[in-house]
């Protein structure tokens, strides 16, 4: 299962302070995304309008439409909460439930959700998702472990593995590899790149390299200034955008040459 | 090379590094040379121990820093002025609990230990049977059972009340409120709460049940669970809602991208992490309320009998206990039996005080989440 996600004329609100100005982009079913641009230039937070996390901070709000698969997941009457259950996202730091164990980690999203399933089920589950995330090897023999005893590169894949367990259609990652050493970086590197055979992969980075290796297409945000709203300045084929991009300023920017 | 090796071997000891430092034995010296310095002086205006202990602690801190100050230099002479400042205050800060301790378990022990007297009440004991056992030398008779049991049941009910309020309260203040006007006045009146005398508690509570059930029947325990209430709410909300404000909110935006609704995240996710310091905080307010003498003096009274039940009669507590026999000793002419009583009271409260919050340390550490695992 994998689903496209459309915006159309898109903004984003903390408040009265418009973060996000007139996004229109257009995300295919299996492939990845990636997100590229200065600090503070909106991509994090337009990532997290696309599962409905923007809103929990006080005072978030949108305007326009976003379609998962043709559905508007803004319009009235919609649940966050399903509309989280579809779209899983993993984030910057990895974040483990400190309470639970590898194992009980993995099975967050259902047990937290009250779903009874049995023990057979549950390893099922649990030795897919680890494999998913190639951590199983790691952990298999350590499953009953707090997950916070894993290094940071273990953790984040244990934060994948979780965000797979629950099967969601599109997953969300909001700078996975910012905290980690370059060989945990490749082993997500690699994992994305199997991921998209799934599941459809959006990732925010401020690594230029890594956009290239992992991305089938590349969205360039940038800002015009302090306070000014973030916008999307260009949207292509991540080749395109890396060699011959149509815009003055992501050329400046990938290249280098920005301010 | 060897040459080197071999001039290096003898220079051991005495590096570079520290030279002209004061010996390790310095601070005894000046001890020993206060001690006697002091001494001399009480020998010659007369000897008290607080007047000797002052001296000996001024002449100390003056001598080391003045020592430090000729053999080193004016940084190490300030650090170790202060240094003995801050060991100072910490000295004099504990004190009097180290004096509260002392007394209490060197007079209460013997009342303790007597037969009995954590397994009889004072039904029966009057001034003639006190008068007797005084005069006779016998043991004196006579226990702390009905108050113990008062004590306990009261603080456990206005536990059973103060913990799901506190809780709840907390709950709404960190995870559902937002900074709204609501919040902010709900953490005002807590802060008021705090403050409130626990007297006033005691009243508030004693009007309360007149007008619910009349006069006559509003002397009980559960009267005096409501003024214990009073007075344990507040100091449950803020210590929940401090602990319910460091759980990192990445936690709970994870339960969230995990398609978690708000209150099985807030159940599962947000509150286990947090028990540990909860449940400690709880214990805490516990042992605080447990103590309280005026706001169930004006309650639940005084009894001299067993009373398990909280909707009827009088009902004993420790702290008023204590009061009684201290103030009204059973006999008056032999006020020695009340008061090894009190005593033996007061041993008793402070052992359920320590073990309260020796509990609150096993607990913390026993919820708290497991940090490593490798």
């Amino acid at each position: 299962m994998s689903k496209r996600i459309d915006a159309i004329d898109f903004n984003v609100y903390y408040s009265k302070f418009l973060a996000v100005e007139g996004v229109n982009i257009s995300i295919e079913p299996k492939s990845v995304t990636a997100f590229i641009g200065p600090s503070g230039c909106g991509k994090t937070t337009f990532l997290r309008t696309l599962n409905r996390m923007h809103e929990v901070i006080p005072g978030a709000r949108v305007e326009g439409k976003l379609l998962l698969d043709g559905d508007d997941i803004y319009a009235p009457g919609v649940d966050p909460v399903s509309v989280r259950s579809t779209i899983g996202m993993v984030f910057q730091r990895p974040n483990p439930f400190p309470t639970m164990s590898i194992r009980e980690n993995v099975l967050a999203g259902i047990r937290l959700n009250g779903q009874r399933i049995s023990k057979g089920d549950a390893d099922t589950i649990v030795e897919k998702s680890l494999r998913g995330a190639n951590l199983w090897n790691e952990v298999k023999d350590r499953l009953e472990k707090p997950g916070s005893g894993l290094s940071g590169g273990q953790q984040q894949r244990l934060c994948i593995a979780r965000t797979i367990a629950v099967e969601p259609d599109v997953i969300l990652m909001d700078e996975p590899c910012s905290a980690l050493d370059p060989i945990s970086t490749l082993a997500i590197e690699d994992l994305i790149n199997e991921m998209k055979d799934q599941y459809t992969v959006v990732i925010v980075t401020h690594n230029m390299q890594q956009a290239a290796r992992v991305s089938d297409k590349t969205a360039f945000f940038n800002i015009a200034g302090t306070g000014k709203p973030g916008k999307l300045i260009e949207y292509a084929e991540t080749s395109t955008i890396f060699s011959t991009p149509r815009e003055k300023a992501t050329e400046d920017y990938v290249s280098g040459r920005f301010g | 090379m060897t040459q080197v090796l071999q001039e290096n071997r003898e220079n051991i000891g005495k590096s570079k590094l520290i030279q002209g430092r004061k010996p390790r034995w310095t601070w005894i010296a000046c001890l020993a040379g206060s001690l006697i310095v002091a001494s001399a002086i009480m020998a010659v205006v007369g000897f008290n121990v607080a007047g000797w202990a002052v001296l000996t602690a001024l002449f100390y801190v003056v001598s080391n820093y003045a020592v430090t100050r000729i053999m080193e230099n004016g940084r190490k002479a300030t650090d170790q002025l202060w240094t003995n400042l801050v060991v100072g205050a910490f000295l004099v800060a504990l004190l009097p609990l180290i004096s509260v301790v002392w007394t209490v378990l060197s007079i209460g022990l013997p009342g303790l230990l007597a037969p009995g007297f954590l397994a009889s009440d004072m039904t029966g004991i009057t001034g003639a049977v006190d008068q007797a056992s005084v005069e006779d030398g016998t043991a004196i008779l006579g226990g702390v059972k009905h108050a113990l049991i008062g004590s306990l049941v009261m603080t456990l009910g206005a536990t059973a009340i103060s913990v799901p309020i506190g809780l709840l309260t907390s709950i709404y203040l960190v995870e559902y409120s937002r900074g709204g006007t609501f919040s902010r006045a709900i953490t005002f009146f807590v802060d008021v709460m705090t403050g409130i005398p626990s007297i006033v508690a005691g009243l508030f509570a004693a009007g309360l049940m007149l007008t619910l059930v009349g006069p006559g029947d509003n002397v009980m325990g559960f009267t005096a669970v409501i003024a214990l209430s009073v007075l344990m709410i507040p100091v449950v909300v803020r210590s929940t809602e401090e602990m319910l404000r460091v759980v990192p909110n990445e936690l709970r935006e994870a339960s969230y991208a995990l398609g978690v609704r708000k209150w099985r995240t807030i159940l599962k996710v947000v509150i286990p992490t947090a028990i540990s310091g909860i449940a400690s905080g709880v214990t805490l307010a516990i042992a605080r309320v447990i103590g309280e003498t005026a706001p169930i003096l004006v309650t639940a009274g005084v009894a001299v009998s067993t009373n398990w039940n909280l909707a009827k009669d009088w009902m004993m507590s420790l702290p008023v206990y204590i009061y009684r026999q201290m103030m009204f000793p059973t006999a008056p002419a032999a006020p020695d039996a009340s008061e090894q009583r009190a005593w033996a009271a007061a041993l008793v409260l402070i052992i359920i005080v320590m073990l309260l919050n020796l509990t609150a340390r096993f607990i913390a550490k026993a919820f708290a989440p497991k940090k490593t695992g490798r």
